[in-house]
């Protein structure tokens, strides 16, 4: 009798593990924010991305893991009248989640919807260069460029550049419909947003049936979450403090990456005193990066000394020529006439390479003679505040675009740098298409920011990400601001 | 007996008083100097109480932290009591009048909003800082002592010394502050010392929600906002603040409470 229950045990216990054997098929995504809407072609936020991208939406071409660029919804492409014409193949049998066909026309909708006068597109820039997109046959459609662009491939694979349909572009604010490998399944507001997998999908196929973000803002919560299971991994996990403890314990992955993010002291040039180099210049000697990166982010950080990626091959070492000086610092300041010290504005968003970092700028500029009057703010203050009303000295905020010198030559942008060389040379480079010569200007355009001390830069953000140990086919770097799922999986 | 509650109260307040004074004239360490290369240290002969994420000295930061609650809290109870007083006086010289329902019907109204929520509003309109966190804990205080001091004084007005003093031909207002004030005060007194320890409680719950005083200036219900996410790491880090709050609150309650009790003349026979 008893070897009888026992045996009966046995076969339970076996079933039991035998279904737990079996894979995941589902995922729980942490993220710090949530988006303000699901349509990257009509927001600036990189949370929008970081939910469709390469998930719901795809655009004609993408970023690989490695940054590099890939076909996606184009096939193919050939480069005609000297690069003046792009004439790109689209792959057969697309259709979006509603069963529309995907055809050569959503592509000139897209393109033109984005390029247009009253476009609410974020990155405008992205499609100024072209001229005109031509239908030529439902597989076939060109893009007819005002001047030969290297750019086109890397400008149209952002987030900003994806293809809608015109039946339900209207609506994607709120019901995305896109060509990619996860259906929208629903946003609980504040909460979550849940995408299942597209049994119809035109490419390779997807091993997660289930994914969902799930928006987690604290990062007390957020550690919390993933210690009981709620979340299995935080792509950019929030408070670098505790990755040394999640690195101890087996049954979490931490993963170090690069991203686009350069996190930069930007100073308001258009307004006095930071309108003056001197300032600006004696500001970024009195940055101690490493101070900064040890006491802000743990040591996660690579310090910059212009606005561009270390890991870019076009990319030079210039953190030598905003070396922490004090004593130069001073002495700028006495040259610039504020011998007595002067007091600025500092505007903190909530992330806390912003909030603690901002607290070591401040105690590194008053060893200077600089006061700074620091307000945190929240990312819609920020936005109001900051970046759309230019009210403020000084503020610290990563910029997480990939290859966005561009910014410079935007008198307009927020912090108001206005050099026409600069701006000449970005023409230059947008129409340039050799590899070489464009790295060349990358180079330069560095060190004219550099020597201006536009900005005080800090340190490439690191990509802190935590996963279970289990979870696999996660991107390590961030190219662009993605949580691309297409080759995740759970391991058995 | 419980009037000796006074003696470890005081002890707390006055050790908390202490700190906060003595913190103007010196402190182990400047709190706006930042040591990351000796950050979350716990305690050692330089640094008692260890040092915090940005190696900034806890014990110096607690010293200035005290001046802090105790300023936003002291003047919030000024606040409270000098605009509070004056219409309780003055609602329970006119008893009964439009005058007196004008002014505790706006009481009411105070009281129906919940104040922590009505002092994270008036932050968010006029900015966040240690005088706004100050402005919204005062305004919540008036109604407090308004009632109080309107219902003490009710029922001295019926008293024989205030009808001969109003026989004697003094006006409402003479009364009010040379016979009916001195004789609330010791009510006065024990509530203030109470409302003092709730404005610490709330300059702690604003500053935590990033609503007090702004940094670099130390504030004890930051100190422990900003070590939630490294409880595990360093725990002293959330501690010390901690204890400084309850203790400061538990010393004023203390206080408070024995004050009651030895100020109230119906519980004085039993001394």
């Amino acid at each position: 009798m008893k070897l009888h229950y026992s045996l009966t045990a046995l076969v339970v216990v076996a079933v039991l593990s035998g279904s737990a054997l079996a894979a995941r098929t589902d995922v729980t995504l942490g993220m710090p924010l949530e988006p303000p809407n699901l349509d990257p072609t009509a927001g600036a936020a990189a949370a929008i991305d970081e939910v469709v991208y390469a998930n719901i939406y795809e655009g004609l071409t993408r970023f690989a893991p490695d940054g590099s660029v890939l076909p996606a919804l184009a096939k193919e492409w050939a480069i005609e009248n000297e690069g003046l014409r792009y004439v790109f193949t689209l792959h057969e049998g697309v259709s979006y989640h509603d069963g529309a066909e995907f055809n050569a026309d959503d592509v000139k909708f897209s393109l033109d919807r984005a390029m247009a006068e009253d476009s609410t597109n974020a990155q405008k820039g992205l499609f100024s260069n072209i001229d005109s997109v031509e239908v030529i046959d439902p597989l076939h459609v060109a893009v007819n460029l005002k001047q030969a662009d290297g750019s086109l491939l890397f400008n149209l694979a952002w987030g900003d550049a994806v293809i809608l349909d015109e039946a339900t572009a209207a609506d994607a604010a709120t019901n995305p419909v896109g060509t990619g490998p996860f259906i929208f399944a629903n946003w609980v507001q504040g909460d979550r947003v849940d995408i299942v997998k597209n049994p119809d999908y035109w490419g390779t196929p997807v091993q997660l049936d289930k994914a969902t973000f799930k928006f987690i803002s604290e990062p007390t919560a957020a550690f919390a979450a993933l210690m009981a299971g709620d979340v299995d991994v935080f792509p950019n996990y929030p408070a670098p403090e505790n990755l040394p403890q999640f690195d101890a314990d087996p049954r979490f992955s931490v993963v170090l990456g690069s991203t686009e993010g350069e996190t930069i002291l930007t100073m308001n040039n258009g307004s006095t005193p930071l309108n003056d180099k001197r300032v600006r210049e004696a500001i970024s000697h009195a940055i101690n990066r490493d101070e900064i990166i040890d006491g802000a982010m743990f040591g996660y950080g690579t310090p910059i000394g212009s606005h561009f990626a270390p890991h870019h091959p076009a990319y030079v070492d210039l953190t030598e020529q905003s070396a922490f000086d004090p004593e130069k610092a001073k002495e700028l300041l006495v040259e610039a006439g504020y011998s007595n010290g002067l007091t600025l504005s500092l505007k903190l968003p909530p992330p806390s390479y912003a909030r603690r970092g901002g607290e070591i700028i401040a105690a590194q500029l008053r060893d200077i003679g600089i006061e700074t009057e620091i307000e945190n703010v929240e990312w819609a203050q920020w936005i109001e505040q900051v970046f759309k009303g230019g009210d403020f000295d000084l503020t610290i905020v990563s910029h997480t675009e990939p290859l966005d010198i561009g910014i410079y030559a935007n008198p307009d942008y927020y912090f108001q740098y206005d050099n026409a060389t600069l701006q000449e040379l970005m023409d230059t480079f947008n129409v340039e298409t050799d590899t070489a010569k464009r790295e060349q200007m990358l180079r330069d355009a560095q060190k004219i920011i550099a020597d201006d001390y536009v900005n005080g830069y800090l340190f490439q953000l690191a990509k802190t990400g935590v996963a279970s140990a289990k979870l696999k086919g996660l991107w390590a770097n961030a190219p662009t601001q993605a949580n691309d799922l297409t080759g995740v999986y759970w391991e058995e | 007996m419980s009037w000796r509650s006074i003696i470890p109260g005081a002890i707390l307040v006055f050790t908390v008083m202490l700190a906060a004074l003595g913190s103007l004239f010196w402190t182990p360490y400047d709190v706006a100097d930042l040591d990351i290369r000796n950050k979350m240290q716990t305690s050692s002969i330089e640094h008692w109480l260890g040092t915090d994420h940005f190696g900034r000295d806890i014990f110096s930061m607690l010293m200035v932290g005290a001046r802090t609650s105790i300023a936003v809290a002291l003047v919030a109870v000024g606040i409270g009591m000098g605009v509070g007083v004056p219409l309780g006086l003055f609602a329970a010289a006119r008893a009964h009048g439009w005058i007196d329902e004008l002014i505790m019907r706006g009481n009411d109204l105070v009281f129906a909003f919940p104040a922590l929520l009505i002092a994270i509003m008036i932050t968010a309109v006029f900015g966040p800082s240690a005088l706004n966190a100050i402005i919204a804990i005062g305004i919540f205080n008036i109604p407090v002592f308004a009632r109080l001091s309107r219902g003490a004084a009710l029922s001295l007005w019926t008293r024989e010394f205030i009808l001969a003093a109003k026989v004697a031909g003094k006006g409402a207002f003479r009364i009010s502050f040379e016979h009916v004030l001195p004789n609330i005060s010791n009510l006065l007194i024990v509530q203030g010392t109470i409302q003092f320890s709730l404005g610490i409680l709330a300059e702690a719950g604003l500053s935590y929600v990033g609503l007090g005083a702004q940094p670099p200036v130390p504030s004890w219900g930051r100190m422990l906002a900003e070590s939630q996410t490294l409880i595990t790491l360093a725990p002293h880090l959330a501690l010390y603040p901690g204890l400084a709050i309850v203790f400061t609150v538990l010393g004023l309650n203390l206080l408070g409470d024995g004050l009651r009790d030895w100020l109230d003349p119906r519980l004085r026979r039993e001394r």
